[in-house]
């Protein structure tokens, strides 16, 4: 690992001005510090942001949430108004990681992991994402876990979290103090897909300290189900977000993401124009998974993946239209 | 570029089972490092180094945490409890009996790992955390079976003991409970 200094923020523009070319901004690191031994991240400063006061959790009066960035995972998940009020949230913090990286791991870190394609993390490789311009042997090599939604000629890989999906199915922004003031950015403007920049996951600007993520209330059943290659502690083939309102048989209302499929957490917003107002049923939901997955550009050994996440659409609307 | 290859020094206090060490330590060394190297504590183990195996978790805070993950020098100040501070006046833990009595290892190797990554999900529990598995959010999960091996998940056997490993947290947690009811 190259030698780097260590500077502890004591607020955020005391973060800002300590972020020059070459820092990065230390959460959890449970991430970052793997990156970084890797040889993928090589740092030559560490700006730490963990200790900086963004470690509370705000329920406003409207049940939405206000969640510090510095919020660790198992902070979030053990939340007795998150669990209550978005369930799916705590489900999806639940399913990532193991307890340990839980326990270390801040929601702004969770927000910037970078992709666990193969390629990206083994620097004997060419990938795009690490290294621009020196091509991306995924596309035709390991890729049976990476993308089938939104890829480009020169990345396919997948996001790795899976809180984010629930914030993308929620709507959720993303507070972030800038060299210019604060900003929100809605969660759909925050990750980007991979085009020809796929060194870029996210729409920020150099020394750009995410603060908190704004979540506005669910108010209908919901639920993070992630389908993996082992019963626990494994990234998502496919994951979903999803949460459905029923009414006298009818569609009032619904939200889906998709994660594991794409560069970023998949909101599924042509299935959802879909199932409003349509009848609540089985061929509804498969209507609406196929409308959405018609976009879909398996690779070679992913195009599991298409039937995988159809299958997750109906049946987790199913349940979830049971329950209503 | 002399800080591509100059080390890069910090000093930091840290309090390792109960006693206060100052130390200075490259900003690249990992509690773990720090542990094994510094201060002679090598009951944590160096499995992986990625974050992935578990055998080197440490309490850090009285959390449970992969010690390889955690950068020294970002825990300046830190309360750390390893598998050598588990024990108590001579007397092992009640995690550390049970592991003992329910045959939960073979090498040995994960152990000091998984006896710390127990003994936190025995408190994490206690505290209502839920878990992957736990079916009602809103209710303080008991402790079964699929509890315990989704909350051990973190921490891999090779020697594949994992019977034993839950047989033994089910027994510790058992007892912790009866010795609190």
């Amino acid at each position: 690992m190259r030698p780097f200094a260590y500077e502890r923020a004591t607020s955020a523009e005391d973060a800002l001005e300590r972020h020059n070319d070459g820092a990065v901004y230390l959460g959890g690191g449970t991430n970052l510090v793997d990156l970084m031994r890797l040889g993928v991240e090589e740092p030559s400063r560490l700006v730490d942001v963990a200790h900086l006061p963004y470690d509370r959790i705000e329920l406003r009066p409207d049940g939405s949430l206000v969640i510090g960035a510095a919020v660790s995972n198992s902070a979030l998940a053990a939340d007795r108004t998150v669990r209550e009020g978005h369930p799916l949230l705590a489900q999806a913090v639940l399913a990532g990681a193991s307890g340990q990286i839980r326990n270390l791991a801040t929601v702004g870190g969770n927000l910037l992991q970078r992709t666990r394609c193969s390629y990206f993390q083994d620097t004997s490789k060419p990938c795009n994402k690490r290294d621009p311009g020196s091509g991306c042997p995924a596309r035709e090599g390991e890729h049976h876990n990476l993308a089938i939604l939104g890829h480009s000629e020169a990345c396919v890989a997948t996001h790795p979290s899976d809180m984010a999906v629930a914030l993308a199915a929620l709507g959720a922004s993303i507070r972030v103090q800038g060299r210019d003031g604060e900003r929100t950015i809605p969660i759909e403007d925050f990750h980007r897909l991979p085009d020809n920049e796929p060194e870029r996951d996210t729409t920020l600007e150099p020394g750009d300290l995410i603060t908190a993520v704004e979540v506005p209330p669910v108010g209908m059943p919901s639920r993070y189900r992630k389908v993996r290659e082992r019963a626990s502690f494994a990234f998502a083939l496919v994951s979903i977000a999803a949460a459905l309102d029923v009414d006298d048989g009818q569609v009032r209302d619904v939200r889906l993401a998709l994660g594991g499929v794409a560069h970023k957490p998949w909101r599924a917003w042509r299935a959802e124009e879909v199932l409003r107002g349509a009848q609540a049923t089985e061929e509804s939901f498969l209507r609406a998974a196929e409308a959405e997955l018609e976009a879909a550009e398996p690779l070679r050994d992913n195009a599991y993946k298409v039937p995988l996440a159809r299958n997750l659409i109906v049946r987790t609307l199913m349940e979830l239209g049971e329950g209503s | 570029m002399d800080s591509e290859v100059t080390p890069v020094h910090a000093d930091i206090t840290l309090r390792v089972n109960g006693t206060e060490h100052r130390l200075s330590v490259d900003t690249r060394a990992s509690l773990l490092d720090v542990l094994r190297e510094d201060l002679g504590l090598t009951g944590s183990k160096k499995g992986c180094d990625h974050g992935q195996c578990g055998a080197c978790t440490i309490l850090l805070g009285g959390r449970r945490a992969n010690g390889c993950l955690a950068l020294a020098v970002a825990h300046d100040g830190a309360e750390i409890v390893t598998v050598e501070g588990l024990a108590q006046d001579g007397r092992l833990s009640p995690v550390q009996e049970a592991f003992i009595e329910n045959d939960a290892f073979q090498c040995g190797y994960c152990t000091s790992g998984q006896l710390c990554s127990a003994t936190a999900v025995l408190d994490e529990a206690e505290n209502g955390w839920p878990s992957a598995v736990t079916t009602d959010l809103g209710s303080d999960p008991a402790l079964d079976d699929d509890e315990i091996r989704e909350r051990m998940s973190g921490n891999l056997c090779r020697c594949g003991a994992y019977v034993g490993i839950v047989a033994a947290v089910r027994e510790a947690s058992q007892r912790k409970e009866a010795a609190e009811a």
